[in-house]
């Protein structure tokens, strides 16, 4: 179903074009400055990066999406296409929307089957003007890209004098290139000037809606959440889509736990041979008392499952961060999915269950990242943040983090010397408190501290154990001490609408999307409650809201409805209260896919579709 | 049932160390290994190895995976921390402890199993990493837990016990620990504690990653004719290449005048290892001369033992981090939160 803003005439300010080049050729330098330009001249807009599992030659994409209305989400409709790479031109120009224009490099002709005459080619010779105006092979495909962002910006309305401005920060440190650079963006921006009739009708304009945000991956605040809850062990083995949240915690390491005199460093990192090796490092690391934590994906998660076992069984706190993408197995690695809700809620063999955070964009990953230490070493237990490919290898816009100096970390339940020294005889496993939270030692810290930890059966005293009363004494208090975290987990974000019967229900990066077809639904008269699950265990606010509703339409992006199936288990939910709207394909959702699921499931008529004036955006929502 | 407290009777003519310890208070639980297991032998010399170290119990983190070889952490030092993993990853929680806490002394006991087979690999990469432990490998070729199936150290033509003969070639870990680059590499017999007790306190001493390979026969499943792990065989066989005294730094004045045709070599802390009755041509801290020695006696069948090599240069993980003298674990959240200023001035780096 077509989004019905599309017909709408002023297209100022609220289109997505997307740019198809070749990967390893440097189109993402002159991508990245498009998207922060248009950020700069105080426009919201989101990057979705379409790459190949591949370091150079094969076809990548970068999607931009503007919005006056600050909708985030993908849109799978593009107005514009700057087709680069001529192995994907007939896609590329069969995506393109009705109305809509293609740009390409036409130093060399188009194949005439690719023609269409319901959309406008705008060919420029990029190519030709690069090899007429620079030198060697290299620097010649480096320009093209930024020429071809030089002709955006004359056919979209840029400000070129923030992208002059972009250029000279980004090469203050090689001020030769500066040049060459303005050169090309030139080349572009004359060639479009001149040859069509600039702007478009899709164009931008200033704003000033940007100016309390920044552009940030999720990897990356994941990673600064880490840094500023005080985590000092990062172990990993490098996997896509996670690789560069480590990169990120190292950079920001060095930057800011580093001694400007003595180099001495406040952080551990350790590259592990393997994911098993990382988890282990991780526990080691919280057994002996210092916040640790290891990114990686489904597949480390796999690896890593004996040894949640055993942090969840010897109450070992320890921080995952899973950036989910496509499985099973090796799957789409550079495409994202939230096909690990199940693994990681139940990760490991026997009777486990583990609190899991579900941040929905790249703020929420920041806070999130820093609330996952807390509840680790409350609950001293594997606590898993679940982000994912799009959340966390993409720009999204979102508010400027900031820091509460008065953040008290919350150590749990340690035992310090002198309390040792105090107490009569320690007991690891000991209910002392009656909350299923026992106390907790570390290693060199007081003889009266001293205990075996073990994966084995072991009793409340800390002592081995094969009996049967003993072992389930242990087990049964760990379900108490975990289920109580069902209440302090981040609580679900939730949007109440007047005359709503219905609701969408869903999680994590689904987020955008969603909202933006609750207000779509809307505008086509059916109002429907939203609720964004963000933590496991589920907090009974998410029981209630399910049971308020004739129907729950459960979004998701995985084929086997994962968010579901855990509500249906955890929540003993009526199912047939539940319907799924799955999306697993590994793009980012859209909300137009997910309007045309409710309404299609509804059965609903055109004529009931048809829409209203825009409402305005509800506000209220719990976040 | 491994929990078996001990009765906590005394002698009063125990000797105390420096700490004013006894034996005792290096004891453990009372072992449930069968009978005259090789590994028993080896948790005796530990606990002297540390009474006489004067190590406070406390400040010691016992660490082991899976199998016979795991359940000793729980039979020395009680008042030590353990940690009893899972199979064959104890070097990464090792690694991990070690990277929280660098002050406490780690040791490592681990199995032919659970070090050559389960956890080659992470075996293999503690050592590159070069985490300041000490490595125990109580090495018998077999795996009793489960009854007797042949391990990855176990001989060609080594029998079981049903009298089956091994064909699969060895892993070796003294070659492999030499290769990889560990910087402490000594192989003992369980039967042999007067040689095992000074490589155990240089292995608990040396700065970096200690490896001991203990033939430890199972005396279950593995201590019969045809087996080269037994206690028999081991006897026969065993060459001490390279007898050592270990000399702690509080006693370097007195060593320093024994006289005699020895190799001393000063340890990062200033105790000295003393090789004695060393070939005229073996250098212990040249890796290629260890090798070539180890090689050329094992391929004469003889089960090498001693001290094969050390690097005294005593530098470890922490040293190629640089990590802070204090350990991360004792860092205060102020120490290590940049705090809202950085914050600020970071957001306009990402407009």
């Amino acid at each position: 179903m077509s989004d019905p803003r599309l017909e709408q005439a002023d297209r100022t300010n609220d289109f997505a074009f997307k740019i198809g080049t070749v990967n390893g050729t440097g189109s993402a330098s002159a991508n990245g400055l498009i998207m922060q330009a248009i950020f700069r001249m105080g426009i919201p807009c989101t990057g979705k990066n379409v790459f190949p599992s591949n370091i150079q030659g094969l076809p990548t994409w970068y999607e931009i999406r503007v919005s006056h209305e600050g909708y985030s989400a993908r849109t799978p409709e593009f107005d514009l296409i700057v087709a680069m790479n001529p192995a994907t031109y007939e896609r590329d120009i069969a995506e393109v929307r009705p109305g809509g224009y293609l740009l390409h490099d036409s130093s060399w002709p188009m194949a005439k089957e690719f023609l269409r005459d319901d959309i406008t080619f705008l060919g420029v010779p990029l190519g030709e003007m690069c090899v007429r105006e620079f030198k060697g092979a290299r620097v010649r495909i480096l320009m093209k890209n930024i020429a071809y962002a030089g002709a955006l910006a004359a056919l979209l309305s840029m400000d070129l004098d923030v992208i002059r401005g972009m250029i000279q920060e980004k090469f203050a440190a090689k001020p030769k290139l500066i040049g060459s650079n303005y050169k090309a963006i030139e080349l572009g921006y004359d060639y479009a000037m001149e040859h069509f009739d600039c702007p478009l009708p899709i164009r931008l304009e200033t704003m000033d809606a940007t100016s309390d945000h920044v552009l940030m991956d999720g990897n990356t605040s994941a990673a600064l959440g880490c840094v500023y809850a005080g985590a000092t062990v990062g172990a990993w083995y490098p996997i896509t889509p996670s690789t560069s949240l480590m990169d990120a915690f190292k950079r920001f390491c060095e930057r800011f736990r580093k001694d400007k005199e003595t180099g001495e460093r406040s952080f551990f990192i350790a590259q592990a041979e393997d994911e098993l090796a990382a988890a282990g490092v991780v526990i080691g690391a919280g057994w002996a008392g210092a916040r640790a934590f290891t990114p990686t994906s489904g597949p480390g998660i796999s690896l890593m499952s004996e040894f949640i076992g055993l942090a969840y069984y010897a109450e070992i706190p320890a921080v995952f961060v899973d950036v989910q993408r496509v499985g099973p197995s090796t799957g789409m690695p550079t495409r994202t999915q939230q096909g690990d809700i199940a693994a990681v809620a139940y990760a490991s063999h026997g009777d486990t269950k583990h609190i899991a955070l579900f941040p929905a964009n790249p703020e929420e990953s920041f806070h999130m990242a820093v609330e996952a230490f807390d509840l680790a070493e409350r609950f001293q237990t594997p606590v898993f943040l679940v982000q994912d490919l799009d959340i966390g290898m993409n720009d999204w816009m979102i508010p400027k983090l900031s820091w509460d100096d008065g953040f008290v970390p919350d150590r749990g339940k340690v035992l310090g010397a002198e309390e040792l020294e105090k107490i009569e005889k320690f007991y690891r496993y000991m209910d002392v408190d009656g909350d299923g939270i026992p106390y907790r030692s570390l290693p060199g810290v007081h003889p009266k501290g001293a205990y075996f930890t073990r994966g084995s059966g072991h009793t409340s005293r800390g002592t081995y154990t094969e009996d049967a009363d003993e072992y389930t004494e242990v087990m049964d208090r760990l379900r108490t001490k975990i289920d109580s975290a069902a209440g302090e987990v981040p609580a679900p974000a939730v949007q109440m609408r007047d005359g709503a019967t219905m609701s969408l229900v869903t999680i994590g990066s689904c987020d955008g999307a969603v909202r933006e077809a609750a207000d779509l639904l809307e505008r086509q008269g059916l109002p429907v409650n939203f609720l964004r699950v963000r933590g496991f265990p589920f907090d009974t606010l998410v029981r209630e809201f399910l049971d308020a509703h004739e129907l729950n339409f459960v979004v998701e992006q995985n084929r086997d409805a994962q968010l579901r199936r855990l509500m249906v288990t955890e929540t003993e939910v009526d199912p047939a209260r539940l319907h799924s709207v799955l999306d697993y394909g590994g793009f980012p959702l859209s909300a137009a896919f997910v309007a045309g699921e409710v309404n299609e499931h509804l059965g609903r008529a055109p004529e009931e579709m048809k829409v209203r004036p825009a409402a305005e955006r509800p506000e209220g929502a719990v976040a | 049932m491994t929990y078996i407290a001990k009765p906590a009777v005394r002698h009063p003519s125990l000797r105390t160390n420096d700490l004013g310890l006894d034996m005792r208070d290096y004891e453990g639980t009372i072992s449930t290994l069968c009978a005259g297991c090789g590994h028993d032998s080896v948790t005796a010399a530990v606990i002297q190895a540390f009474y006489e170290l004067s190590i406070p119990p406390h400040r010691i983190a016992k660490m082991s995976g899976i199998g016979c070889s795991a359940k000793t952490p729980a039979y020395f030092v009680n008042e030590a921390h353990g940690f009893n993993g899972v199979h064959g990853r104890m070097p990464a929680l090792a690694t991990g402890a070690n990277a929280a806490n660098k002050d406490l002394y780690y040791i490592g006991i681990s199995g032919d199993g659970d070090s050559l087979s389960i956890g080659l690999g992470q075996f293999c990469h503690a050592i590159r990493r070069n985490v300041n432990m000490l490595y125990v490998l109580e090495n018998n070729g077999v795996y009793g837990l489960t009854k007797g199936q042949f391990s990855a150290s176990a001989d060609v033509g080594s029998r079981s016990k049903r009298g089956v003969p091994n064909k699969s070639e060895p892993i070796d870990p003294v070659a492999l620990a030499l290769t990889l680059g560990a910087t402490f590499v000594a192989r003992g017999f369980s039967g042999d504690k007067q040689q095992l007790l000074p490589l155990l306190k240089a292995g608990l001493m040396h700065k970096g990653f200690a490896f001991i390979d203990v033939i430890s026969p199972c005396v279950t499943f593995n201590d019969h004719v045809g087996s080269t792990k037994s206690y028999l065989y081991t006897r026969h066989h065993g060459h001490e290449l390279v007898p050592v005294d270990f000399v702690p730094i509080r006693s370097e004045i007195s060593a320093s005048y024994e006289k005699g045709s020895r190799t001393s070599i000063t340890m990062h802390d200033g105790s000295m290892v003393r090789f004695r009755k060393v070939p005229e041509d073996y250098d212990p801290t040249d890796r290629l001369s260890a090798y070539e020695h180890y090689r050329s006696l094992q391929n004469r069948g003889e089960v090498v033992t001693g001290l094969l090599y050390l690097d005294p240069g005593g530098e470890d993980m922490h040293d190629d981090n640089a990590t802070t003298p204090t350990p991360l674990a004792e860092l205060s959240h102020e120490d290590l939160c940049p705090g809202s200023e950085q914050m600020d001035a970071l957001m306009e780096e990402f407009r």
